[in-house]
């Protein structure tokens, strides 16, 4: 395993590469700067920093009418917040006008494990995929988080980006370029396809790698963009494979597995199996302890996979 | 012009807003007179003697802005744009209408002259301190005005805007509430009480005004008063009354959402000096 990083990280850091280059970028914070990683931000860029506290709505109609000025604004909180709290707001004032604005949350998944429920975001892609207009993105790690993070800036339009609280391993390297809307096709393979989001890519990579010891053939996706989502890579992969099992950290309901089920149905032929939280609340734990006992770690997709191959 | 060529001028600007709103609500068949009618005279001396708009240039940088937070009060808004020349007069027949850039809540993709799409309430106060303070970062002069229902105010998102305009030291936001003590479901003060505004303004640390949302002439002045710049946010508010200028409309809590039938339209038409 490489490198431990959360991908917060990636986007505080991210955030500041493209301040640097890009004066319209503002960041726009609800009082958890420290814990959202924009604190940096803050200090080197005082001018384009603005908290408004503990108060979500604003945040987002206050980034709305500030993108009516030709400023990027990203709105930074947690990702229950950020797509729950906000929502409407979001959906009315900032997708309905098509604003450029981009809402950029930690904690997504279970990723803030001992938080416990009140601080999981297990809901909010599946919300936000549904809002007309609006572009979801889960970066798999640091390095995908910077990239995306400069990606979304680049597009004119309402983007949610969401982020992990709790270390996840580094696996692309520096220079790897990203592209929104276009999964990454990580490895190829014949007998069986995993599509996985966000933190789930270092599950679905170890679940390949025992897979593939046992002589299985697995072509492996990373589905950074939920929406628009890739629909060209997972028809090429369903013609390949016939067998796809999809992994998220994210409710079962109207996430990734159900993205991709659409894709499945319409085209009528497939196997589909979805790794991810069973229409269930979790409860305060460690990170990687909760994927295992909510069955959304590599073990359960081997149980899935033994089920289709 | 002359001080009382231009109240008059500015009455009868607001008499014929007043005619738009009830003929595009009567053809429309649907819309919100009430609201609509208690806020005229104000957007009457806004757009025909405060703002710095350009008609021909609708997305001037330089241009003050104005969001109508009570988006459902749009046929003014409609008719005022119209007026001025951002589009052509004869767009007023088309309100709800399918193919009409004139939604019935106020879409700013569709609408030259729009600043803000709007509908939603408690937003508007919120986007104009995003839009006072982009327009602060570019050294614009622009002001942003924000026009609020008293019902509104229910709304906690409100407060979270007051708050931030405060802290941000705002001044170039103006914010408007057409206090005409309706609600859909009644009376402001049984509903949920909303009053005293100006104290809960002051709280916020706003600059606080108080005038009679039908004279022309303290609206002129009022708008003249709240330009200068004191490092806090102003408020307006506007002794107003719903249905202002249609009798049987005035103080009448059905109006709030009502359309007049054929029978009505003329009687309206009438006193508004339209027949």
């Amino acid at each position: 395993m490489g490198k431990m990083i959360a991908t917060r990280d990636g986007f505080g850091d991210g955030i500041i590469e493209l301040a640097k280059k890009d004066d319209r970028v503002f960041v726009i914070d609800c009082d958890i700067s420290k814990s959202c990683k924009t604190k940096k931000f803050s200090a080197l860029f005082p001018e384009r920093h603005i908290n408004v506290g503990i108060a979500e709505q604003n945040a987002a109609t206050f980034a709305a009418g500030l993108a009516t000025m030709g400023k990027i604004p990203f709105v930074s909180t947690y990702a229950v917040f950020g797509s729950m709290r906000m929502c409407e707001q979001v959906r009315t004032s900032i997708c309905y006008p098509h604003l450029n604005v981009k809402i950029a949350c930690s904690h997504g998944g279970l990723t803030p494990g001992n938080d416990g429920v009140t601080h999981q975001a297990i809901e909010d892609m599946g919300i936000y995929r549904s809002i007309p207009g609006m572009t979801v993105v889960m970066p798999a790690d640091y390095n995908a988080t910077m990239k995306l993070v400069d990606r979304a800036a680049a597009y004119d339009g309402p983007v949610y980006l969401r982020f992990t609280r709790d270390p996840i391993p580094v696996f692309y390297g520096e220079d790897e370029a990203f592209e929104i809307g276009k999964g990454k096709l990580i490895k190829e393979g014949r007998d069986i396809s995993i599509i996985a989001i966000g933190d789930m890519l270092h599950q679905a990579l170890e679940a390949a790698d025992k897979l593939e010891k046992a002589g299985v053939s697995v072509e492996l996706i990373d589905m950074h963009t939920l929406k628009p989502l890739d629909t060209e890579l997972v028809e090429k992969t369903l013609n390949k494979t016939g067998k796809v099992i999809t992994v998220e950290d994210h409710n079962i309901l109207n996430g990734l597995g159900s993205a991709v089920a659409d894709v499945v149905a319409e085209k009528g032929a497939g196997v589909l199996r979805k790794v991810g939280l069973r229409d269930r609340f979790a409860e305060s734990g460690d990170y990687y302890k909760l994927l295992e006992k909510y069955e959304m770690d590599s073990a359960q997709i081997l149980k899935m996979a033994a089920e289709i191959l | 012009m002359e001080y009382l060529e231009k109240v008059k001028y500015l009455e009868d600007k607001a008499r014929e807003l007043r005619r738009h709103i009830i003929t595009m609500i009567h053809e429309a068949q649907s819309g919100h007179p009430g609201g609509s009618l208690s806020a005229a005279d104000f957007v009457a001396v806004l757009y025909f003697d405060a703002l710095r708009i350009r008609p021909s240039e609708p997305k001037w940088n330089e241009r003050d802005r104005v969001i109508l937070s009570k988006g459902h009060t749009c046929p003014v808004i409609y008719a005022a744009l119209a007026m001025k020349g951002f589009y052509d007069l004869s767009e007023i027949h088309t309100l709800r209408k399918m193919g009409s850039i004139l939604q019935g809540h106020p879409d700013m993709k569709k609408v030259p002259g729009l600043d803000m799409t709007s509908g939603s309430l408690g937003q508007g106060l919120s986007a104009g301190a995003g839009m006072a303070f982009g327009a602060k970062y570019d050294g614009l002069d622009s002001k942003v005005y924000v026009i609020l229902g008293d019902g509104e105010l229910q709304e906690g998102q409100v407060w979270e805007a007051a708050m931030t305009a405060a802290k941000y030291k705002l001044d170039n936001l103006i914010a408007f509430v057409d206090d005409n003590n309706l609600q859909v479901d009644g009376n402001t003060c049984e509903i949920m009480p909303v009053h005293p505004i100006a104290d809960k303004f002051l709280a916020f640390g706003w600059e606080v005004y108080s005038i009679d949302g039908h004279n022309i002439g303290e609206i002129l002045k009022v708008l003249e008063d709240v330009k200068h710049a004191s490092g806090k946010p102003k408020c307006i508010i506007a002794n107003t009354v719903k249905g202002k200028g249609v009798s049987y409309m005035e103080n009448a809590c059905d109006w709030h959402g009502a359309c007049p039938d054929a029978c009505q339209y003329t009687t309206a038409m009438e006193e508004l000096g339209g027949a």
